[in-house]
């Protein structure tokens, strides 16, 4: 196959990758998008193989065939609720792939036009493995987390904003001097270079947060992008650099989407949790702030308000996920639409770990997709709701976020279900959210509290509503 | 500290400053509390009641001023009938007096209590700010006021409010018309809608125009260029003479077809605003009643006369002054818990002790005299806000804020294009042809990427990550090309390569496709 051919087809295979992620603007034609996206990928590696690939079959069908096979089993087992940890575990199995396209490259390179190319070559090389190894380590720990494995508290090591600055520089200088003696002869730095990038991601990842997951997620997302596309500069291969182009602004925007819903700057996100230096000062004031009394509320009386509201809107959170609750939750959504009561469900950017990942929970225990509400589209309805439920959610319904000019979460965009009639509560205990502020809400004239765990909180109201 | 509670001796007033179960509350601050015997009498509350929450009730009532480190009542001093008396003489250094003053009617007062070194705190002049809702015994007795506005009116209306389809025939509801949508406004709204009557309110504020409507009521609207009636504090300022015009016109028009009229409308420091003439009392249906809670202010309707009721035209006018008195039980309940919040404030360490702390703005603002010196007026309130409207208003300055935070970004912006033009030309002169032929398409895509990517409904995040999770497993044609080559090392470094990217490339697209099936209508 010549060359204009397998051009032709990658241009194609782009064009079928914009085409994909242009499906997901509407939940209609986002089955249609990754369709696109699987026939883009196939005619891509169709047109490789058949056109790139001389030798070496067996070893080809051996990474081919086991590694689908486990792909596809991973895709169908995966629970909803663990979407976050699976995302991030193949975002690093990007980067790793990254780190081993670099090396061979770096390894089975032959002979250059001129310095200046070989030069730009190394670089691109170089920075590729860099970005990949980080995007490896980085989305391992997050996997991590996520998942339990380890602590999802901030790990904080001493002068650590001066251990990431030495890396970066230290790495820099290492690229200078790769491109400087070129691939044959600067193996050595190259391989320092690598363990650098693993060290320098995972420390990155160590340091954020539980509820910080959104950015770190999105922002691994937009690495393994810009890891591809700079694979694609060394391999001179534009199919790679237009996907990972797409990919790489794709997580950015996320990155960028997820801060905005927390009132935060992207590198305040990265460089420090927020629990940390900000807490001692404002804590003094948010507690003063805090006055009234916690109402508690037995679930037999819930259900029973539930029942006599016309709008009820029910405001997940990860403590949803977390117990499993969704289901439960649509029976209950059911249950009171059958009576005549209006549900709608009220979505903030970052509740749960990952961006939209209310919205596959739900999608998950059968919630149709036009009850959902996005918190820009439903905010203003708050006057008119009758009862809100809250459901593990925390700082996402913080009136602090607006009242309290000092706190933490000052500015942040946050639902506001104290403006309806009723506010229902269900929370395990009064633990504070991750941003560790005190939550007003709680304590409002018009809110009640349910405590207990969130799935038995939800089936005892489920049986109140039922019976 | 002890609190005393004398018994409040003006005419016509039932209320009383503390109930027993609140007291109850008071006494967990550290407090102790004395009453004098048969203050909550005409509230139904025993002298009994207040003896089993722990309160002590004594009979001395000029012991009770002269002792008690802080006095609280509901209405502001006045001459004792009996005993000759009206307490502010007898308090001292050290004595906090805690009550409703009206300090600008009432400097004389103000100048006595400084005089003898005590401390005053009003309790109208608690800010309304949404903090101090809790605290703010106006509002309270407002709603109570309105309430039981309704409840006079259905008293001396001689129809149903609600309509009904009888046996006998069909009964039409009744329509009430409220002037005036603060506190007490609302409140009368509430409890006619409740009682099945149509209702209309008419307020000069444009923005109480959605509380009105939350209520169910109709909010009725001039035919008139806009002008904001909102004053300082949440409470209406006076009109123009056009405005007010229009407004008379409004309120002829509606006198012809309503049953019952509550009038609301005060502006504070004024005389009431003159709404109901008597040209349309006469165009009222015979049996229509008008409540008037501006009675006491000189009315807002000019037939009524404060504390009577007066019939004229056919028409019963309401003009008692001290509606909440007439609900004193529910009134003193209200009062008692809005001095209970006060005094938490007050005294931040429940240890019983008082702090007049100047520095919180609610306490500063209510704070009338401290230690011999009058502290009133107090310095303008921060921010003012209706105060239902709390929420919305503060909201709505922090987003000019964020508007006016924004606008010096348009210089800064241009800083890092022009950097990233400079490196652009910098790599440009030297790199070969090929490279920036690729940073043109790189470039490029990232734009694309960057509208695309913004069209993404929200709700498709996560499938958008795990597609484009897949997608960046384009990685594999990387490997594919170097499968081939004749070193075995890099050949297996390929097929690693090509091993890890199949799992995401089918692990992505299946994910993705399981999700997206979910999603459905």
């Amino acid at each position: 196959m010549n060359f204009g051919v397998m051009t032709a087809a990658y241009i194609g295979a782009s064009a079928l990758f914009i085409m994909a992620l242009g499906g997901l603007s509407h939940q209609e034609s986002a089955r249609r998008g990754n369709i696109y996206g699987i026939l883009g990928m196939g005619l891509a590696m169709a047109v490789t193989i058949i056109g790139a690939v001389t030798d070496n079959y067996s070893l080809l069908l051996l990474g081919l065939v086991p590694g689908g096979v486990i792909g596809y089993i991973l895709a169908k087992r995966v629970e909803m609720t663990s979407m976050p940890e699976l995302v991030a575990i193949l975002h690093s199995l990007v980067g790793l792939a990254a780190v081993f396209v670099g090396f061979a490259n770096a390894l089975g390179h032959g002979v250059y036009e001129s310095v200046v190319a070989q030069r730009i070559h190394d670089v691109e090389t170089s920075l590729g493995i860099f970005i990949g190894a980080v995007t490896f380590t980085g989305s391992l720990v997050a996997y991590l987390k996520l998942s339990g494995k380890v602590s999802g508290n901030p790990l904080q090591l001493p002068g650590r904003h001066l251990i990431n600055l030495a890396i970066v520089l230290v790495s820099l200088y290492l690229i200078v001097e790769f491109a400087a003696v070129g691939a044959s002869e600067g193996m050595f730095y190259l391989t320092i270079i690598t363990v650098l990038a693993l060290l320098f991601g995972a420390h990155l990842v160590v340091a954020i947060g539980g509820a910080d997951m959104p950015v770190v997620v999105s922002m691994l997302n937009s690495y393994s992008g810009w890891a591809a596309a700079a694979m694609g500069f060394m391999l001179g291969n534009d199919l790679l650099i237009v996907v990972g182009a797409l990919v790489g602004s794709s997580g950015a925007i996320l990155s960028y989407i997820m801060c905005r819903a927390m009132n935060r700057k992207f590198l305040n996100v990265i460089l420090g949790g927020i629990g940390t230096k900000k807490k001692s000062a404002p804590k003094a004031g948010a507690v003063a702030e805090v006055q009234g009394e916690i109402v508690e509320v037995q679930s037999e009386e819930a259900a029973h308000m539930l029942e006599s509201a016309k709008e009820v809107m029910i405001i997940p959170g990860y403590g949803m996920a977390v117990a499993q609750a969704q289901h439960t939750v649509f029976e209950i959504t059911k249950k009171l639409r059958e009576k005549g009561v209006n549900v709608r469900f009220g979505i903030h950017p970052v509740a749960g770990r990952m961006p939209g990942h209310m919205n596959v929970l739900l999608a998950e225990a059968k919630v149709p997709y036009d009850i959902v509400y996005e918190m820009d589209e439903i905010n203003d309805d708050f006057p008119k709701i009758d009862v809100s439920v809250v459901i593990g959610a925390n700082d996402i319904v913080n009136p602090a976020a607006n009242e309290v000019e000092d706190s933490p979460i000052a500015g942040m965009p946050v639902l506001e279900p104290w403006k309806g009639k009723h506010t229902i509560v269900l929370k395990r205990g009064m633990s504070r959210g991750y941003a560790g502020v005190e939550n007003p809400l709680f304590f409002k004239d018009n809110t009640r509290m349910l405590f207990g765990d969130a799935k038995q909180t939800v089936d005892a109201l489920l049986k109140h509503l039922a019976a | 500290m002890k609190i005393g509670i004398p018994k409040e001796i003006e005419d016509g007033e039932l209320r009383v400053a503390m109930t027993p179960a609140v007291a109850e509350r008071v006494k967990q601050l550290g407090f102790d509390l004395v009453i004098e015997s048969g203050a909550g009498e005409a509230a139904s509350y025993s002298d009994d009641a207040y003896i089993a929450a722990g309160v002590e009730v004594t009979s001395d009532t000029k012991a009770l001023w002269h002792d008690s480190d802080i006095l609280i009542k509901v209405r502001p001093p006045v001459e004792h009938p009996e005993l000759g008396f009206y307490g502010i003489e007898l308090l001292g250094k050290d004595q906090t007096l805690i009550s409703t003053l009206y300090p600008a009617q009432n400097s004389a007062k103000l100048s006595e209590l400084a005089a003898r070194g005590t401390n005053a705190v009003a309790l109208d002049a608690v800010p309304r700010i949404s903090r101090a809702q809790k605290m703010d015994v106006l509002s309270s007795m407002a709603n109570i006021a309105g309430y039981r506005a309704v409840v006079e009116a259905a008293q001396h209306f001689g129809h149903f409010f609600t309509g009904q389809i009888t046996a006998a025939g069909k009964v039409p509801p009744a329509k009430v018309l409220v002037i005036g949508a603060g506190v007490a406004g609302l409140a009368a709204i509430g409890a006619a809608k409740s009682m099945g009557a149509i209702v209309r309110a008419f307020d000069t504020r444009p923005e109480v125009k959605e509380q009105v409507e939350s209520m169910d009521a109709e909010f009725l609207v001039l035919n008139f260029k806009d002008e904001d009636g909102s004053g300082e504090g949440g409470y209406a300022k006076t009109m123009s003479p056009e405005f007010i015009a229009a407004e008379m016109a409004l309120f002829a028009e509606q006198a012809k077809d309503v049953d019952i009229i509550i009038t609301t409308a005060l502006i504070p420091g004024k005389p009431a605003p003159e709404l109901i003439t008597e040209q349309m009392v006469r165009s009222m249906k015979p049996g229509s009643v008008i409540v008037d809670l501006a009675a006491e202010t000189g009315g807002n309707c000019k037939l009524t006369q404060a504390n009577e009721i007066v019939r004229k035209h056919g028409v019963t006018m309401i003009g008692y002054t001290n509606l909440p008195s007439r609900m004193a039980a529910q009134s003193s309940q209200l009062f008692a818990t809005n001095i209970y919040h006060l005094l938490t404030e007050l005294c931040p360490n429940k240890d019983g002790q008082i702090d007049l702390n100047m520095e919180d703005e609610v306490i500063r603002g209510a704070t009338v005299v401290k230690q011999g010196n009058i502290t009133w007026p107090p310095p303008a309130p921060r921010l003012s806000a209706a105060p239902k409207s709390d929420v919305s208003e503060p909201l709505s300055e922090a987003k000019t804020a964020k508007k006016e935070e924004k606008k010096p970004s348009a210089f800064g912006f241009l800083i890092p294009v022009l950097i990233i033009g400079a490196l652009l030309m910098g790599i440009g002169s030297v790199a070969p042809a090929e490279f920036m032929g690729h940073l043109t398409v790189f470039v490029l895509s990232c734009f694309v990427g960057y509208m695309v990517v913004w069209g993404v409904s929200h709700s498709l995040h996560t499938p958008l990550m795990s597609v484009t999770n897949a997608i960046s497993s384009i990685i594999v044609v990387g490997a594919l090309t170097q499968i081939s080559n004749d070193s075995s090392v890099v050949a297996i470094l390929a097929a690693l390569a090509i091993f890890i990217t199949s799992i995401n490339i089918v692990g992505g697209f299946a994910v993705t496709h399981r999700m997206l099936k979910m999603f459905r209508k």
